[in-house]
C-alpha cells in the first residue's frame, strides 16, 4: 500500500486517504494560446516508467493539494513537497539523482 | 512454414502414437537484419495487426517483437469480456467489426479460441444509468448493433443468482447484448502467433526493444536486446508501455499508464451462464469453464508500471458486488493479478500515424481492448499498408488537439 507524508499536516497518509491528481508541474495555458499548447496542457503526458512528479490531495485529511516524487517502476517514494513549488526542491532532485544516476531530469 | 492443421482427425491420429507426435505450435526464430514491417508487442493487437497485414495485404516479411512471452501483457491478464454496445458511431464500427470477426475466429485461425457468445448484461442500477443505457440501445439500433433494453424480471430470469431488490443499488433493468460474451485470452494470442508463423512471419519472444532509429523524420529501424533490426514501417502496439516506446521514437502521447486488477474465486458449480457488468458499483463478473467466478473492477488512481495494484481496490470491488450477488460472500477468492492499462482522456483508443514517418501507433485501449483485438488488427493493418483506413480515421492521436473526442467515458462507466 502506498504511503505518502502530507507536507502540510505531517500525517503519513495511506492511499485510501489520498486522491491522485496526475502529472505535476504542467504549464497551464490560457486564452489565446495555440492548439498545441492546450493539447500539451490538457492531454499529453510524460507518463514515464521511472521517476514521476505528481499531484496528490490529502482528501480525507487536511484536504490540501501537495506534490510527490515517486518511481512508477518500483513504487518507491522519494519525497513530498508543497503544491506552491515551481519545480521540485533542489535537495529532492539531488536525492533522486543519487538513487537514479541515469535520470533525465524532471521535464 | 508448413504447420499441420488441427482437427478431430489429428487428435485421433496422434492418439494412435500416444500423443508423442505433436509438433511445436510455432517456431522460435532468430531475428533477421531487416523486415518490411516490424510490430513491437506480441499481445493480441500486435499479432492481429501482423496477421491481417499478411492475410489482407500479402505483406509477410514481418517480425513481431515481444520483450516477454506471447500474450504476457494485458492480453493474458484480462477478464475476456467481448461486447460492442458502445455509444459513438466510430466505436460501434470498430468494436462490432471485432465482435463479428470473433464469431468465426476459431475457424479462420484453425485454433480454438473458445468464443462463447453467452449474452452480456450491463445493469442499470440508478435512474441516470437507465437513461444512459436506453440511449445506447437507440444508438446501437441505428448503428446496426443488436442490443435491447430488458426489464428486471428478465434480468432475474437470465441471472438467477442476482438480487434485484437492492436496497442501495436495485436492479432497474439492463442493456442486453445477446451475442456478447467471452473468449479464451491466451488462445487468441496463440492462434494468431501460429497463423502468423504459418505465413512466414517471425514471432520473436524475449527480445526487448530499447530504441527506435530514425533519419530525417523517417523510421530506419529499432535496437533490441537481440541486436539492431531495420524496417520500412514500424507499428508500436505495446499498451501500457506506449509512452515509453513513443519517447524512444521522439514524441509524446496523450496516455497515462495505470494498474487494473482482476481476481477469481474458488471453482464452483455452474451458476451464471451470462456476463454481468455492474458499472455503478464498478464490478463485473462471469463464470469460467473451470467454474471460477472471474471478477474485475476499476483502475487504481495513480501512474504505475509494476503490474501490481492496490489491495484496497480488490476489497472495494468485492464488497460492492456482494449486495447485487449475495452468494459471493460465501466464496473464497483464489488469485488476484494486475495489468498496466493505457488510458486516454476520452477513453477511446488511438490508431494513428505519428510525427515520425513510417511509425504507427495502436494503443489507448485501456481497460477494454481484448474485445477489439481482431477489428483493431484489421484496421491497423489497413492503416499501415495503405496509409488510411475508414475504421481508424476518427482515432487519430491528433484528435485531442482538434477537440474531436470520441467520448466513451460516460456511456461505458467501467469500460471493459
Ligand atoms: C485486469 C484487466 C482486465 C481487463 N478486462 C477486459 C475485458 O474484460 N474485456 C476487454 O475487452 N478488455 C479487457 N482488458 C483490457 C485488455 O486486456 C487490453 O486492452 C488488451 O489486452 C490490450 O492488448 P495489447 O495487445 O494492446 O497489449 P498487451 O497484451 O499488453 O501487449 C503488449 C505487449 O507489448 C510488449 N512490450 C512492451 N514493451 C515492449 C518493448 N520495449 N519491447 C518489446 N515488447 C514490449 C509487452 O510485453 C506486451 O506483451 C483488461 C485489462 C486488464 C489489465
Ligand atoms: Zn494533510
Amino acid at each position: 500500500m502506498l504511503t505518502l507524508e502530507c507536507p502540510y499536516c505531517g500525517v503519513k497518509a495511506e492511499e485510501t486517504e489520498l486522491t491522485a491528481g496526475g502529472e505535476a508541474h504542467l504549464k497551464r495555458y490560457g486564452p489565446g494560446s495555440s492548439d498545441e499548447d492546450f493539447e500539451s496542457y490538457l492531454f499529453v503526458r510524460k507518463n514515464p516508467k521511472g521517476v514521476h512528479f505528481e499531484r496528490w490531495r490529502h482528501a480525507y485529511g487536511c484536504g490540501k493539494w501537495f506534490l510527490a516524487a515517486r518511481c512508477t517502476a518500483t513504487l518507491e517514494v522519494f519525497g513530498t513537497y508543497p503544491a506552491q513549488s515551481k519545480e521540485p526542491p533542489a535537495e529532492l532532485q539531488a536525492k533522486i539523482r543519487a538513487k537514479r544516476p541515469n535520470w533525465e531530469g524532471y521535464r | 512454414m508448413g504447420l499441420k492443421r488441427y482437427s478431430v482427425f489429428a487428435i485421433v491420429r496422434e492418439a494412435m502414437s500416444y500423443h508423442q507426435g505433436w509438433e511445436r505450435a510455432w517456431p522460435w526464430p532468430k531475428p533477421k537484419r531487416k523486415y518490411d514491417v516490424v510490430i513491437v508487442g506480441a499481445g493480441g493487437h500486435g499479432l492481429a495487426t501482423a496477421y491481417y497485414l499478411g492475410k489482407n495485404f500479402g505483406i509477410t516479411n514481418v517480425a513481431i517483437i515481444e520483450k516477454g512471452w506471447l500474450g504476457g501483457g494485458n492480453t493474458g491478464r484480462n477478464t475476456t469480456i467481448i461486447r460492442s454496445n458502445y455509444l459513438q458511431d466510430p466505436s460501434a464500427a470498430i468494436y462490432e467489426k471485432a465482435r463479428s470477426l470473433y464469431e468465426t475466429m476459431s475457424q479462420d485461425l484453425n485454433y480454438n479460441v473458445m468464443f462463447s457468445p453467452r449474452g452480456l448484461l450491463m445493469l442499470g442500477q440508478t435512474e441516470h444509468e437507465v437513461r444512459g443505457y436506453k440511449r445506447t440501445v437507440y444508438a446501437n439500433n441505428l448503428q446496426g448493433v443488436e442490443t435491447r433494453w430488458i426489464e428486471p424480471d428478465e434480468v432475474k430470469k437470465l441471472v438467477p443468482i442476482i438480487n434485484i431488490a437492492g436496497p442501495r443499488y436495485p436492479v432497474l433493468g439492463a442493456l442486453y447484448q445477446a451475442r456478447g460474451g467471452t473468449a479464451r485470452h491466451d488462445a487468441v494470442a496463440w492462434g494468431y502467433a501460429r497463423a502468423c508463423s504459418a505465413m512466414g512471419m517471425d514471432v520473436i519472444q524475449q527480445c526487448e526493444v530499447t530504441g527506435v532509429r530514425s533519419e530525417g523524420g523517417r523510421v530506419k529501424g529499432i535496437d533490441t536486446t537481440k541486436g539492431a533490426i531495420d524496417c520500412d514501417k514500424l507499428g508500436l502496439v505495446v499498451a501500457g508501455n506506449s509512452s515509453v516506446l513513443a519517447e524512444m521514437a521522439g514524441f509524446r502521447l496523450p496516455i497515462e499508464s495505470l494498474a487494473l486488477q482482476a481476481l477469481v474465486s474458488e471453482p464452483i458449480k455452474p451458476c451464471m451462464d451470462v456476463v454481468v457488468m455492474a458499472n455503478t458499483v464498478h464490478g463485473y463478473m462471469s463464470q469460467s469453464d473451470k467454474g471460477e467466478m472471474v471478477i474485475g473492477g476499476g483502475t487504481d488512481g495513480f501512474n504505475n508500471y509494476t503490474q501490481r495494484g492496490s489491495f484496497h481496490h480488490i476489497e472495494e470491488t468485492v464488497r460492492s458486488l456482494i449486495e447485487t450477488f449475495p452468494m459471493l460472500s460465501r466464496l473464497k477468492m483464489l488469485r488476484q493479478w494486475g495489468g498496466i492499462v493505457d488510458m486516454t482522456g476520452d477513453r477511446s483508443p488511438i490508431l494513428s500515424k505519428t510525427p515520425v514517418e513510417g511509425v504507427f501507433v495502436n494503443c489507448g485501449w485501456g481497460t477494454g481492448g481484448f474485445k477489439a483485438i481482431p477489428g483493431s488488427g484489421w484496421a491497423m493493418a489497413e492503416l499501415m499498408a495503405r496509409g488510411h483506413s475508414p475504421l481508424t480515421e476518427e482515432f487519430s492521436m491528433y484528435r485531442f488537439r482538434e477537440g474531436k473526442f470520441i467520448d466513451e467515458s460516460v456511456a461505458a462507466g467501467v469500460a471493459h
